[in-house]
């Protein structure tokens, strides 16, 4: 329950009622290339696999002879990124920014409705069940309708991208707003606290932990609704995203191009969840059971 | 159904503590739920300035809900819960108040929580953490100023809790079965330190308990309720002196009390 590193009330039998025993150090966590060497494991294991399986790739391609536009080896994929890099890293920009944008204005939007709807109920009986209907609608049924009344490309894809990122970050504050614990709440009454002073000392940081698990579902969500929206939109030119040089190197027959640009939206998925997830540490790190590091 | 029998098993105490007249005077109050279910009948309770009273009495006797009631939370259906002179509008009133759970902000340190009560009413952030600071040290957490509520144990949670009541320096210290979730070694432990902090400051003390032991052990006073529908049934007074110590446990006069007590709390059982 809690951390071994404290002692617990048996240390703090002084029967004078004065200090009990200071708080113990943390141990010193032992780090080998800046990273604890408990955590080694879980960075080795995957990577060994990761590694052993491309190299079972490369060896099949090169033994088999298959053609490279079947399947083009993981190092061919690589030197294509590398001689493509100045096509690819405008596209991988706008996708970014698509992405970005449309993640921060989810999160703008669904803060404030959560903060409206917790305060006014009828104001969630009204609007939810459309938020719902925005939801259960798959991105892919509505993108066609959207690109045709919003002129701008990059409007019309941001809108896409909202769309889906916008319903988890929501729902997720809602909750986390209404499971406030009822006695603070009865607390800050005592206190004659102030709506405000509620909503800024208790309701937000009380809802911290759920808005973080709806924004790590709603940042990979972005950046699938950023890439689908683009698929349907199909629109070409210099400013467009990483989906559509995928539609256009497959026309082409560039399947090298085609993964290379497929990797840099994976690893830009992977960047975008590792940045959620050390945000959620940094904020929930010290007091949120999901976040502490547990000693055994 | 029987009325509700206010009689004084052991004597009246409305002499020694009157004196400077009462601080709440609760008068025929009811709480009547939209449910239907009828809390409190007609209670009556005077609290006087500086005393520690106990309410006892059986799970579901409205003795919580009495607490809230007096804390300002939620108003009576029949009767009045008088201040006296000391304020009419209830915004200058300062109450502490102690739940059955520490209810702590977990994102909180100790003395964050502590002085949470400071900040609320617009105390200036140095000054606040000072007074933490210091209250902390008085109920012996002086060493545990910045951990968070989960690196500590329950009995140190509920010092926190305590602190942070107390920190105001209130009128009133309301508490809500605040031990029934701890140990034995730890309730005890927590019972001398109360009593030490309330001679030492003597704030008017309203103490929830459904312990028999408990009440005797720590109050000058003991209300008696039954409960369904929750009633005042018995006002007993404590004739022991304080301070007590734990050597008080085992004597005979604190036997004697608590047989008393729980011949009052078996009546209100029965009544």
């Amino acid at each position: 329950m809690s951390a071994p590193v404290i002692p617990g009330d048996a240390a703090n039998d002084t029967r004078d009622g004065t200090d009990a025993a200071p708080i113990g150090r943390r141990l010193a966590e032992r780090r080998f290339l800046y990273i604890e060497v408990r955590s080694w494991p879980q960075i080795l294991a995957p990577s060994l696999l990761g590694i052993a399986l491309l190299a079972l790739w490369e060896g099949t391609v090169w033994l088999r002879g298959i053609p490279h536009y079947i399947l083009p080896s993981p190092l061919t994929i690589v030197t294509t990124l590398w001689r493509d890099w100045g096509s690819l890293a405008p596209s991988l920009l706008i996708t970014l920014e698509i992405t970005y944008a449309a993640l921060a204005s989810a999160v703008a939007t669904a803060i404030v409705l959560a903060m409206l709807f917790t305060q006014w109920g009828w104001l969630e009986k009204a609007f939810l069940p459309y938020a719902v209907v925005l939801q259960v609608t798959p991105i892919v049924a509505i993108a066609p309708l959207i690109i045709i009344w919003v002129n701008d490309t990059n409007l019309s894809l941001l809108i896409c991208a909202w769309l889906v990122a916008f319903f988890p970050i929501l729902s997720n504050s809602i909750l986390g707003l209404r499971s406030v614990d009822h006695n603070l709440l009865d607390l800050f009454e005592i206190y004659h606290a102030s709506h405000l002073q509620t909503l800024v000392w208790l309701k937000i940081p009380a809802a911290l932990p759920s808005f973080l698990a709806g924004l790590r579902i709603s940042a990979g969500l972005s950046l699938i609704g950023a890439v689908v929206a683009e698929f349907v939109a199909g629109t070409g030119g210099t400013a467009s995203g990483l989906a559509y040089r995928i539609l256009e190197a497959s026309y082409q027959i560039n399947i090298p191009r085609m993964f290379a640009s497929l990797l840099l939206i994976a690893l830009f998925g992977i960047a975008n969840y590792l940045l959620v997830s050390w945000l959620t540490q940094l904020l929930l790190g010290r007091w949120h059971e999901s976040a502490v590091n547990r000693e055994r | 159904m029987t009325g509700p029998a206010t009689g004084n098993i052991v004597g009246s105490v409305t002499g020694a503590l009157a004196g400077s007249g009462p601080l709440v005077s609760i008068t025929h109050v009811s709480k009547l739920f939209a449910n239907g279910t009828l809390a409190i009948q007609d209670a009556d309770i005077t609290v006087f300035p500086g005393e520690f009273l106990s309410i006892l009495g059986p799970s579901g006797c409205g003795k919580s809900t009495l607490l809230r009631l007096i804390a300002g939370l939620g108003s009576p259906s029949t009767g009045t819960i008088d201040w006296g002179q000391r304020d009419a509008s209830g915004r200058g009133r300062v109450i502490g108040f102690v739940f059955q759970e520490p209810t702590l902000m977990p994102w909180a340190t100790a003395i964050a929580n502590v002085a949470t009560p400071l900040r609320l009413k617009g105390a200036n952030k140095n000054e606040a953490l000072e007074r933490a600071r210091d209250m902390l040290h008085r109920v012996g957490l002086g060493g545990f100023v910045s951990a968070y509520p989960r690196e500590l144990s329950g009995g140190m949670r509920m010092r926190v809790s305590i602190a942070r009541a107390l920190v105001t320096e209130p009128q009133i210290l309301l508490m809500d079965e605040p031990f029934a979730a701890l140990d034995e070694i730890t309730r005890n432990r927590l019972n001398d330190d109360l009593l030490a902090l309330w001679l030492r400051q003597r704030f008017t003390t309203v103490f929830v308990t459904h312990s028999v032991f408990e009440s005797v052990y720590l109050s000058q006073r003991i209300i008696v309720m039954a409960a369904r529908p929750g009633r005042t049934f018995a006002d007993l007074k404590v004739g022991s002196a304080h301070p007590r110590d734990p050597q008080f446990r085992t004597s005979a006069e604190y036997a004697g009390l608590c047989r008393t007590a729980s011949e009052a709390l078996r009546g209100a059982i029965a009544a």
